[in-house]
């Protein structure tokens, strides 16, 4: 019964701790689909984290910081946009000057507007926060543990965001397979020549992914700091837009495995907490580092060609000019 | 990559990244102004921070040294084509090489551990870029992403070594023991005291002249040598490469162990020449302020000194700053790093073409 109780809450927090990687991941998605690199997920994800705070301390509404978030994060996606679309600069450049930026501004802007040593406020108020809500008779559900606690705890009792993140997957995988603007997008990131060719703009098609990835990172940063924390504080992405990454190309740039690279990620995390000095049947301890580093050395294999092979889009990092 | 506008010598490694930096700092500036303090105040305490005592311009050198390392790490990746992001981990693990011999060896004379940690601290460095280049080289796995991962890689190795190996028995913070009294690379103000002159006590030490040595080593490498001529070459253009006999897998090798040794010297100078012991994340994002110092000093030892300096200066100064303005910290000076990367490195075009264009002649060039 503890067991199972334990197997329960294990999942309950994968489902937590995946949700914004699912939200970057898929941003990701979008972006690398039509050919740029998406290395600036972990600043956008950072900006939305500080603005969604930031508006929902000053004005108290959740769902206003969300807006901000997404606000922030299209703005610095367009930069990015900007500059290797319009001008086609350094894909890699770009977002990284965009991650450093942010990793300097947010903080910065933190001090100044609340003194609080580059935080916002704890958001304790009503409605500053997205809290989770319990469907109908999860307390029912909770007195017969077997099923009722996988019911409580797995389906019901999340936020709005988590089920947003959830009902994502499979309209991206529609988005991308079954729609004209999918069809394009999946062109432009593999021969941008023959989209332009048929008279379609690869530049508009580029700005519109990059779009659509800063609205997922504006979401997935406002979970990171107004559902999954009561706040900003200082670098609290913690590398998750580069997991996401790692989760992208785990998932090979398709959607539903993306997601199951999310969630095995995830588990491992929410399994790194609870495995900390357990011994395992077989390999004895397992370090907590070990279990932290291990998507990274997944990906690592998996980009080698020793698990599989990830085959990128094939423009992917290439800026698209008519005269060459 | 488009053809770039061509531009006199003086205006592509001068003007331009000059007029990057003013893009930046206004950018800067502007921030500061929105949080309410003048932004001429600003510099005017971040200048007096970095230059205005021996001391404070001890610790701009020091930081500047560390830039250096990094950002000549940096830059030998990009003559090869190889955007080599893994500097920080790279510089951890290098610190490691350092800390390991500074600990095992630390009873000896100093003319036997210096030059030890300095190897050691190339060969951890260099062994760390060696899996992301081998993949490159072999397995053709995206650099880009490997050595961001080899990034998180190395510090959850470290986290893990310092907190069950190599911490100092009954103490509760993740950090060795203190080095022997032979494993201290001579400050240079200890120096400095030797022959008469008194200079401020600071970090600033010797692994400051062997940035400088790395930067002439580099530079006779890249320009002087076969063996950067093909990196070169590779880099421009590897099917070129490929035909002139030059072989891709030994370039990209060559490239990456050269430049994880230089992001490992990093250890060098922080570990040591100052902690005099290995610590927690003591690269401190480093191996990221190398990106912005390659970009600005556009991949020549001669550009990357003055930039590591124009860094070095920011960082110092931006602590000064911090303690003086109560509603500014030193983040500020990360979000000046990121503004520079962003305007010499992804929207260098944007200044490029109209300068081009002003300055005439050989601007325009033919395309293709």
């Amino acid at each position: 019964m503890d067991t199972y109780r334990e197997i329960i809450l294990l999942l309950a927090a994968t489902i937590r701790v995946a949700t914004p990687l699912v939200l970057a991941s898929l941003a990701g998605l979008f972006s690398e689909r039509s050919g740029v690199i998406d290395l600036g997920l972990e600043g956008k994800m950072l900006a939305a984290a500080f603005a969604s705070a930031a508006i929902s301390a000053a004005t108290g509404s959740a769902w206003l910081g969300l807006g901000a978030g997404i606000a922030a994060a299209v703005a610095l996606a367009l930069i990015i946009a900007f500059a290797c679309v319009t001008h086609r600069g350094n894909q890699v450049v770009a977002a990284m000057a965009v991650n450093i930026m942010v990793a300097g501004l947010a903080p910065a802007l933190a001090l100044a507007w609340f003194n609080q040593g580059g935080q916002t406020p704890q958001l304790d108020g009503p409605g500053q926060r997205f809290l989770g809500f319990a469907w109908p008779l999860s307390q029912f559900a909770r007195r017969h543990p077997v099923p009722g606690l996988a019911y409580a705890e797995l389906l019901s009792g999340h936020n709005a965001i988590v089920y947003f993140a959830a009902a994502l997957v499979p309209a991206s995988a529609w988005v991308l397979h079954r729609t004209r603007f999918g069809l394009r997008l999946r062109a432009v990131g593999e021969n941008p020549l023959a989209v332009d060719t048929a008279g379609i703009s690869v530049g508009a098609l580029r700005y519109r992914a990059s779009i659509i990835s800063g609205a997922l990172c504006g979401v997935a940063g406002t979970y990171i700091s107004t559902a999954a924390s009561a706040g900003f504080v200082r670098d609290m992405t913690a590398g998750k837009g580069y997991l996401a990454l790692a989760a992208l190309i785990f998932g090979k740039w398709r959607p539903y495995p993306t997601l199951g690279a999310c969630l095995l990620f995830a588990f491992a995390d929410a399994g790194a907490a609870r495995l900390q000095g357990v011994a395992l049947p077989l390999v004895g301890v397992v370090p907590v580092q070990f279990i932290i580093a291990l998507p990274y050395i997944l990906t690592v294999l998996l980009l080698a060609g020793f698990v599989g092979a990830a085959v990128a889009p094939k423009a992917i990092g290439v800026p698209y000019s008519k005269d060459e | 990559m488009s053809a770039p506008n061509r531009l006199p010598r003086w205006a592509d490694y001068g003007l331009l990244p000059i007029l990057n930096l003013c893009a930046a700092l206004l950018i800067s500036g502007a921030v500061i102004r929105l949080i309410g303090e003048s932004p001429w105040a600003a510099l005017k305490l971040m200048v007096a921070g970095a230059f205005g005592a021996q001391d404070s311009m001890g610790y701009t050198l020091f930081y500047a040294t560390d830039f250096v390392f990094t950002g000549l790490a940096v830059a030998v990746g990009v003559h090869a084509g190889l955007f080599n992001i893994g500097g920080e981990g790279q510089a951890y693990v290098g610190g490691l090489g350092v800390g390991l011999v500074c600990l095992a060896f630390g009873s000896l004379s100093p003319w036997i551990v210096v030059p030890l940690g300095i190897a050691a601290a190339c060969v951890f460095g260099a062994a760390w870029a060696f899996v992301p280049a081998w993949l490159q080289a072999r397995r053709g796995s995206h650099i880009v992403i490997t050595t961001i991962m080899s990034n998180f890689i190395a510090s959850a190795l470290m986290t893990y070594l310092l907190v069950n190996v190599l911490i100092k028995p009954g103490q509760q913070s993740p950090e060795s023991r203190e080095f022997g009294p032979g494993a201290v690379m001579p400050s240079v103000h200890q120096a400095m005291g030797r022959i008469g002159i008194s200079f401020a006590p600071s970090p600033f030490n010797l692994a400051s002249v062997l940035a400088l040595v790395a930067c002439v080593l580099v530079w006779a490498f890249i320009w002087r040598t076969r063996w950067g001529y093909a990196l070169r070459v590779f880099g421009q253009n590897p099917q070129a490469a490929v035909y002139a006999g030059i072989s891709p897998e030994r370039t990209i090798l060559v490239a990456m162990l050269i430049s994880g040794g230089l992001a490992g010297c990093l250890g060098v100078n922080e570990l040591m020449g100052s902690e005099h012991r290995i610590l927690l994340d003591f690269p401190g994002g480093a191996g990221f302020v190398g990106i912005a110092v390659a970009l600005m000093g556009r991949n020549h030892p001669a550009g990357i000194l003055a930039a590591s300096l124009l860094f070095g200066a920011l960082y110092q100064g931006g602590s000064q700053l911090a303690f003086d303005m109560p509603h500014v910290n030193r983040d500020m000076v990360v979000l000046i790093q990121g503004l520079v990367i962003l305007f010499c490195g992804a929207l260098e075009n944007v200044f490029r073409a109209p300068l081009a264009a002003i300055l005439g002649g050989a601007g325009g060039a033919p395309r293709r």
